[in-house]
């Protein structure tokens, strides 16, 4: 351990002999309270380099430098699954000299395991590091949970930094990242904040739309005939997904169904939900909030997996395909079922995939929630400016006045209809929602490619223009 | 409701009607003197909406609609939209035409 | 018509006017009176207005609570609600502080020159008497029976608490006598008869409770003050599985007993009389399995 320790950052970033052009790795475990990847970025500014490429698994409005080092010539192109606030103004601008390669969760580690992105140096935010050199994303002030969206960039990065804020001096409750995978490891003030990193508590929502459609969602998964003994379950951590998470437990208890497991970006309600047994386990690869932090660490039916287990297509088996449901948004959809979860109605990019299209392919009904309408915006549209999710793997949208059911799947349609639920053709959901609304003039489209969207098996799916 | 339609006229006093809340507009009317207007122009509309490209052109020609309907000129009509649907817009375009007309609408 | 939540909703708030019909509630309550602010009425109007005209409420009925008879707005409310710039307009309007039936008579007298005015059958909106005062309790019976317009008598605990001088419970003691004194009058008038809400958004528990100690006293349906509160109360007063059953059971034999050209039958032993009969099908009206011609009950 000793002789791997570098003084200063400085000195660990020489030791992986960064030149320009060069591809450097960070995980977005740290979410909106990431230090580590501007810190970096600025001492490659103050080190002189050039049109370095960014793989971020994801970056948050924090991340601002980002967008500075690519306006500098620091940095020439992104490779990410998600981005918002500064960076993505910056992407629209064309302040990166090549377009932003956007990949899904799945997709990022599925690429880096087959050389596709080759990674130079992978610095690793490191919330505890014990005396061997191994990582833990479970202690320290900046503790983060799972670091599962950082393994595949241990395994193949041909040098691996770790950079932390905090040594133990005995073995962690969890071990994340092997001490053989760490080339250099090196001590900083501080590598988050952690009001940035976990979110505190979530809660259900208590918009009466939200729990409207919550509720629709739940009904949904229970009249396809899901809600049954081995039950594989994912939702986001917004407060509507919540709501119909909230629902889908109480038809659980009052059904006596016992789920298998849970997965995902994990809350303390999917915590709840696993110590009161209704499901066996969580596999987890990202923790939202801090009850999922400490259920990480103590509960062994909790389990750190990596966001190749999660939902690469290049393993044999990855954990999405044995969803039953999962609950997911949308921006936009349209009457092929395609779902754009990247830009906005303006073509302003908001989001990206992130295990979006993974979990939709996997899940034996991916289901999409969203309101009919959002401020006059109708949640259904023609064509969706950026296709994000392929409709072959979209199986229902769910909205306040009932589902639209894809067509390739029509007895979905029927078992829904037999339950009592409002089914409508997706078209004429998009009816209503004009006749509410008025048509709206679709916002013109640029003429410069600023991203590709590639699909979880690598290829390109749509070019986001700007 | 009854509203004796008045014939072209000026409005009397600024009014406001509406809020900033979501789906609802705020809804602003001010007195132009006739040297403030450009050539031709009788009503001015001045649209700030959160789908400004999406429905920017629907929100200023239904202020232009309420307004003829009532036979107003020497107008400025400011919206602040926050994704009100036309039915709220009109709602709140007409509360404030006759808010500035200074009558007693209840009666 | 099935009125198990009646849910209020503010009259100038657009974003809950547009969500209402798709929260689940029999009826929508769109509120002119305590909703909304004094120097807002004019815009509260004419807002109801145009969601009238605009909302699908499919099935909802669409209830509209203006301003008391006391106020100087409530004429203009009549006259907005019924108006051809409302579309359809409001169904039924729920009268507040309704105490007497000249109340009622005034209002009734201003809905038929609205209606004639917008071209609609006179008669055609209904009424719903608030009653919230000491006398509005006293006068049950005779506001439920003054006009062929009204079709429910609406229990408001709030203002009758206040004017009782009691204090409001959760369990709500202070209001048993008008509870009961309201669903008696009612169901002798051959009218609805609504139980006040439950005001406390996030105690669900004990809204479950008063939910149901309303159904068992004989109540309808229930006022509803927050969309949190339809699941519940909708569940209430919906009749169980249990009772479905012996609904249906009761019906078989019945049928079974008319065909055979038997007037007295028994089920499980005990004799069925019109009233086991009529209480039968009234649950099966409410559980929506009621083929009205085959089943000859006809609205009341």
């Amino acid at each position: 351990m000793r002789e791997k320790t570098a003084a200063t950052l400085r000195q660990a970033m020489e030791a992986a002999h960064l030149e320009d052009g060069m591809t450097i790795s960070f995980h977005h475990h740290l979410r909106n309270g990431d230090f580590v990847l501007d810190m970096v970025l600025r001492e490659a500014e103050a080190m002189g380099l050039k049109g370095l490429r960014v793989a971020a698994s994801s970056v948050f409005p924090c991340h601002g430098r980002l967008a500075r080092a690519a306006e500098r010539g620091v940095v020439a192109g992104l490779d990410t699954n998600y981005m918002s606030g500064p960076v993505a103004a910056a992407v629209a601008r064309g302040a990166f000299a090549e377009p932003v390669r956007f990949r899904t969760h799945g997709g990022r580690p599925r690429a880096i395991d087959a050389g596709e992105l080759h990674i130079d140096a992978a610095f690793i935010a490191a919330p505890a590091v014990d005396p061997l050199g191994n990582l833990s994303g479970v202690e320290g002030p900046s503790a983060c949970g799972s670091l599962g969206y950082a393994m595949a960039d241990a395994a193949h990065a041909d040098t691996v930094i770790a950079v932390t804020d905090h040594f133990l001096d005995h073995s962690p409750e969890r071990i994340s990242i092997d001490h053989g995978q760490v080339d250099v490891v090196v001590k900083v003030d501080r590598i988050g904040d952690p009001a940035g990193i976990v979110s505190g508590t979530t809660k259900v929502t208590r918009d009466p739309v939200g729990l409207v459609i919550a509720e629709y969602a739940a009904r949904a998964i229970e009249a396809a005939g899901l809600l049954r003994d081995g039950f594989c379950f994912q939702t986001g951590a917004g407060g509507a997904s919540l709501a119909a998470a909230s629902f889908v437990r109480e038809r659980m208890r009052e059904q006596g169904v016992r789920g298998r497991f849970l997965l995902g970006g994990i809350t303390g309600y999917f915590v709840d939900m696993l110590e009161e047994g209704l499901f066996e386990d969580i596999y987890d690869v990202q923790c939202f909030d801090l009850a999922a932090v400490r259920s990480i660490r103590e509960n062994a039916h909790h389990h750190e997996i990596s966001a190749s287990d999660y939902a690469s297509v290049g393993r044999k088996r990855c954990y999405v395909d044995d969803l039953g449901a999962v609950l997911l948004g949308a921006t936009e959809i349209d009457l092929d079922f395609n779902v754009n979860v990247h830009t906005d109605s303006n073509g302003v990019i908001i989001g990206g995939s992130g295990g979006h299209s993974d979990a939709a392919a996997g899940a034996e009904m991916a289901i999409i929630v969203a309101p009919l309408l959002r401020a006059r915006l109708p949640i259904v549209v023609d064509r969706v400016r950026t296709v994000s999710t392929p409709g072959r793997t979209v199986d229902a949208l769910v909205t306040e006045y009932g589902a639209a059911v894809n067509p390739a799947r029509p007895e979905l349609a029927q078992r829904l209809r037999d339950f009592g639920l409002p089914v409508f053709e997706i078209a004429e959901l998009r009816r209503k929602a004009l006749a509410m609304a008025g048509e709206p003039v679709r916002a013109p489209q640029g003429e410069r490619e600023v991203a590709v969207v590639e699909y979880r098996d690598g290829t390109i799916i749509d070019r986001i223009m700007a | 409701m009854r509203i004796a339609k008045p014939t072209v006229q000026p409005i009397v006093k600024p009014s406001m009607a509406g809020s900033l809340e979501s789906n609802d507009c705020l809804v602003s009317l001010h007195p132009l003197a006739k040297e403030e207007l450009r050539e031709g122009e009788e009503v001015r509309v001045e649209v700030d909406s959160i789908v400004q490209i999406q429905f920017g052109a629907q929100i200023e020609a239904t202020a232009r609609d309420v307004l003829a309907r009532f036979g107003l000129t020497r107008v400025l009509v400011r919206i602040q939209d926050k994704g009100a649907l036309d039915c709220t817009l009109r709602a709140r375009l007409e509360a404030a035409v006759l808010r500035a007309g200074g009558d007693d609408h209840e009666a | 018509m099935k009125r198990r939540t009646m849910l209020f909703v503010p009259g100038n708030n657009p974003g809950m006017l547009i969500s209402g019909p798709v929260l689940g509630a029999d009826a929508l309550i769109f509120d002119l009176e305590d909703a909304v602010a004094e120097a807002e009425k004019d815009a509260a109007r004419l807002l109801v207005r145009n969601a009238l005209k605009t909302l699908e409420c499919g099935a909802t009925e669409r209830v509209v609570r203006i301003n008391g008879v006391d106020t100087p707005h409530w004429r203009a409310d009549v006259a907005a609600i019924v108006a051809k710039e409302a579309g359809a307009g409001a169904g039924t309007v729920l009268l507040p502080k309704c105490s007497t039936p000249a109340d009622v008579a005034l209002v009734a007298e201003a809905l038929s020159a609205e209606e004639k005015r917008a071209g609609r059958a006179d008669g055609e909106v209904r009424l719903l008497a608030l009653l919230e005062s000491a006398l509005g309790i006293e006068n049950a019976f005779a506001v439920a029976t003054c006009s062929p317009r009204v079709s429910g008598l609406f229990l408001g605990a709030e203002d009758l608490s206040a004017d009782l001088g009691a204090q409001r419970t959760l369990t709500g003691e202070e209001i048993a006598y008008a509870r009961g004194r309201v669903v008696v009058a009612a169901k002798a008038a051959r009218v609805d008869a609504i139980d006040t809400p439950f005001t406390v958004v996030d105690d669900l528990e004990n809204l479950e409770r008063d939910a149901q100690l309303g159904r068992r006293m004989g109540f309808d349906g229930k006022a509803v003050i927050s969309p949190q509160h339809v699941r519940i109360v909708n569940r209430v007063y919906s009749p169980s599985d249990k009772e479905i059953a012996w609904a249906e059971k009761i019906r078989a034999a019945m049928q079974r007993a008319t065909a055979e050209g038997k007037g007295a039958f028994s089920v499980d032993g005990s004799m069925v009389d019109g009233p086991i009969v009529k209480r039968a099908l009234r649950i099966l009206q409410t559980a929506g399995r009621l083929n009205q011609e085959a089943d000859g009950l006809r609205e009341e």
